[in-house]
Formats: C-alpha cells, sequence, structure tokens
C-alpha cells in the first residue's frame, strides 16, 4: 500500500474532505493490473537503444484538495515505472487550487524524505513527477486540444434538483473576511455554495460529468489518451459506458475498479476511457 | 505557475480554440520567482520530445531569457549538460507568482495570483 497524501492543512469548510470515493480512484489507480495498463501505454525510455518517449500529461479535473493528483505525482516512479511525468490541476474553487498546490507539494516531499534516509541530501533518484500548476478554470477549458495523455476526474455525481451556477471570474470572494467587513453569515453561503459545486450533479448526477465526456474526443491525446471517471449507481453506469462505446472510432470504456456492494450494486465505480 | 504550463494552456474562449494566434498565452508584467528543484537530464530529454518549441520560444523571450536556442534539441545537442541545466531552469524551476496571460486573438486577460492562474470566464463570455 502506497501512503496516502496528508491534507491535514485543508480546510473543509469549502474544499471536498477526501471520501470513499477519493479513496477508490487512488486504489484503482495503484493496482497492478491498471499500473501495468500504464505502463505499457506510457513507456519508460528503453535502457538499451536509449530513445526518449514523450513524458505524459496527467490532468485531474475537480481536484478538490489535491489528494488523489498529489498520489499519482508523488507515487509516479511506482504507477508509471518511470517519473518523466507531468502533472497538473483543475478547479473552479480557488480554495481547492491552493489547497491542491500545498497537498501536491507536502506528498512529493514525504515521498522524497522517505526515499533518501537522511533528508538533507537528495542524491537518490526521485520518485515523484513534475507538478506544474494548479489552474483556476471550468473542467479542461483553459488546456490545448490534444495535449492531456491521462485525465482523472472524480465529479460532483450526487443527483440533485439543480445545478449550482458556476463561478465566474470574479464571483467568489475569497478574502478572508473578518478585515473586509464580510459577515459570518455571508461566509458560510459562499463555503456551502463552494461545498455543492463539488458534489451536485444536476439530473442523473450526470450534468457536469456529460459536459466532460463531451470534451474527451478532443481533449484527450488523439493515440495515448485514457481518462478514469468515477461513477456512482445512480449516474447509470451500464448506460454512461455504452454511449461512449457507441462514439464509434473504436473508444472503449470498461469499469477498473469497484467499491460498497449492496445488493448486487456496487455504489461506486472508476471506469477506464480510451481507444485500445 | 511553472513556465512550462503554458505550454499546455490556450485561451478558454470557445471561439478561440481554433485560432494559432490563442496560443501560447501571453506573460504580461509576470512576477518571476525561482525555486530549487533536483535536476534530471533524463526528464528534460523526455519532456523535450512534447514540447512545442515555437511557442516556448515566445514565452521565454516575453520572460526575457535570451539563452534559449532557435532549433529545438536533438541528438548530440541533448548530451550538452549546460544547455539542460539551462531548459531545467527555465521550464521548472521558474515559477511566475503574479502578473496576467493576455489571449493573442480575442486579447481576453487571465490574471495570475500566488502562482495560480483564473481562467474563470466573465458571464457575458461563457
Ligand atoms: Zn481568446
Amino acid at each position: 500500500m502506497l501512503p496516502t497524501p496528508s491534507t491535514s492543512h485543508v480546510s473543509f469548510d469549502n474544499v471536498y474532505e477526501p471520501a470513499e470515493d477519493s479513496f477508490l480512484l487512488l486504489d484503482a489507480l495503484s493496482a497492478p493490473s491498471e499500473t501495468a495498463f500504464l505502463q505499457h501505454r506510457f513507456p519508460a525510455a528503453t535502457a538499451s537503444s536509449g530513445a526518449a518517449t514523450p513524458a505524459p500529461l496527467v490532468v485531474e479535473v475537480g481536484t478538490g484538495s489535491g489528494v488523489v493528483l498529489a498520489f499519482v505525482t508523488a507515487h509516479a516512479k511506482t504507477i508509471f515505472g518511470h517519473t518523466n511525468v507531468l502533472t497538473l490541476a483543475t478547479d473552479v474553487n480557488r480554495f481547492a487550487c491552493e489547497a491542491a498546490q500545498r497537498t501536491v507539494q507536502t506528498a512529493i516531499k514525504d515521498v522524497c524524505d522517505s526515499d533518501t534516509q537522511t533528508p538533507t541530501t537528495s542524491a537518490a533518484p526521485a520518485s515523484s513527477a513534475a507538478f506544474l500548476s494548479p489552474v483556476l478554470s471550468d473542467l479542461t477549458s483553459a488546456i490545448r486540444p490534444g495535449e492531456i495523455d491521462m485525465l482523472i476526474f472524480n465529479p460532483p455525481y450526487v443527483p440533485t434538483e439543480e445545478l449550482p451556477i458556476l463561478p465566474s471570474t470574479h464571483s467568489i470572494d475569497t478574502s478572508a473576511g473578518s478585515n473586509q467587513g464580510v459577515s459570518s453569515h455571508s461566509i458560510f453561503e459562499r463555503d456551502s455554495y463552494l461545498l455543492s459545486l463539488s458534489y451536485a450533479g444536476g439530473a442523473d448526477g450526470m450534468e457536469t460529468t456529460d459536459r466532460l465526456l463531451e470534451q474527451i474526443p478532443t481533449i484527450l491525446h488523439p493515440e495515448r489518451g485514457v481518462a478514469y471517471l468515477l461513477l456512482c449507481a445512480q449516474n447509470r453506469p451500464e448506460d454512461v459506458k455504452a454511449r461512449i462505446r457507441a462514439w464509434g472510432n473504436g473508444w472503449a470504456a470498461e469499469t477498473v475498479a469497484t467499491s460498497g456492494k449492496t445488493a448486487g450494486w456496487e455504489r461506486l465505480q472508476i471506469v477506464r476511457i480510451w481507444r485500445p | 505557475m511553472k513556465v512550462l504550463t503554458v505550454n499546455f494552456l490556450t485561451c478558454a474562449v470557445k471561439t478561440c480554440k481554433t485560432s494559432p494566434e490563442a496560443f501560447p498565452l501571453h506573460f504580461r508584467d509576470a512576477e518571476l520567482a525561482q525555486q530549487d528543484l533536483e535536476f534530471n537530464p533524463e526528464f528534460i530529454k523526455n519532456m523535450l520530445l512534447r514540447l512545442d518549441w515555437n511557442a516556448f520560444r515566445v514565452t521565454t523571450s516575453e520572460l526575457g531569457f535570451s539563452t534559449i536556442p532557435a532549433e529545438k534539441p536533438e541528438g548530440d545537442a541533448l548530451n550538452d549538460e549546460t544547455l539542460l541545466r539551462d531548459l531545467h531552469k527555465v521550464l521548472l524551476e521558474t515559477q511566475v507568482m503574479e502578473g496576467k496571460l493576455v489571449c493573442g486573438h480575442c486579447a481576453h486577460e487571465y490574471a495570475i495570483k500566488e502562482g495560480i492562474a483564473n481562467f474563470l470566464l466573465p458571464n457575458h463570455l461563457v
């Protein structure tokens, strides 16, 4: 078991707290079947020829606390078999972007400290990928089409009557409050709104996921691209997978991990979307 | 944000996606900071394979880095440790903390605050 990144610095008043869904993603991405798949898809430079291979770009959409991306970044050596990997996070919540930045940096430092018994010397080869930045944005809207090699999305999947309106450029006041004359009531309202963005999925809990799915064929790298999507039972995962396969053009969708089996139903599952 | 990040970003406005002028976004009033990171030549070589060199040249000249060669290094040039260390410094160790990213097509400005670029659009552009 690889250690789970620490999120003890994160305020869960306005950032989604790692839960069963986050941990299912960690388990799925570090399972031997998935690391074998990823190592085959994103091979290291071969020792014999020494030929370099393009460093994959991993993007987590809606990163929240950053726990999943921190895990992938810090344990790149185990997951990909090499550390020539770039990672980037997006979220519509500035607090989440700030939290994720710190979660990833802490995880990189922690794994580095445990690698080198003496933390002051960094002679041992790094175990971690290179973390680029969090980007405050809606889904993949700021990312150049065709660049993402591996996309991870733990969406707002809970069915709700309404979908919260997305924040615009200046709609969220992220200043601390007290000295700005912001009342505790309005901070509570703001934080409730920010949390609702992390879980409220609208009809079937699929409204945001459907927007992301629409982007997948253009946003992923045409050959290497793969996406990992978390779904809950109410999202009708079998229908979702059938719709992806109906894109044609070789697109495949398979369940690669499940959790919370009750009465024959998997509560949560991870679907891998790719072109074999 | 690391300077390398901008090699993967474009304008969030839908109608800009297909415009060559929307890539790379242009830094304006950039405030830089340096972060020491372990030099890994293998990483630089693998990363170069997916770097858009022309866009990277635009970015580095805007930020005032003058030692970047006109052509993407290949073959023997990849054994030039001085060059790889220069690239490591610019791409990975240089962080843009404050400033703006500006689209060359629609001229929209994305603010960078404390190293985080804000690509949320104003309501009239969504
Ligand atoms: Zn634009």
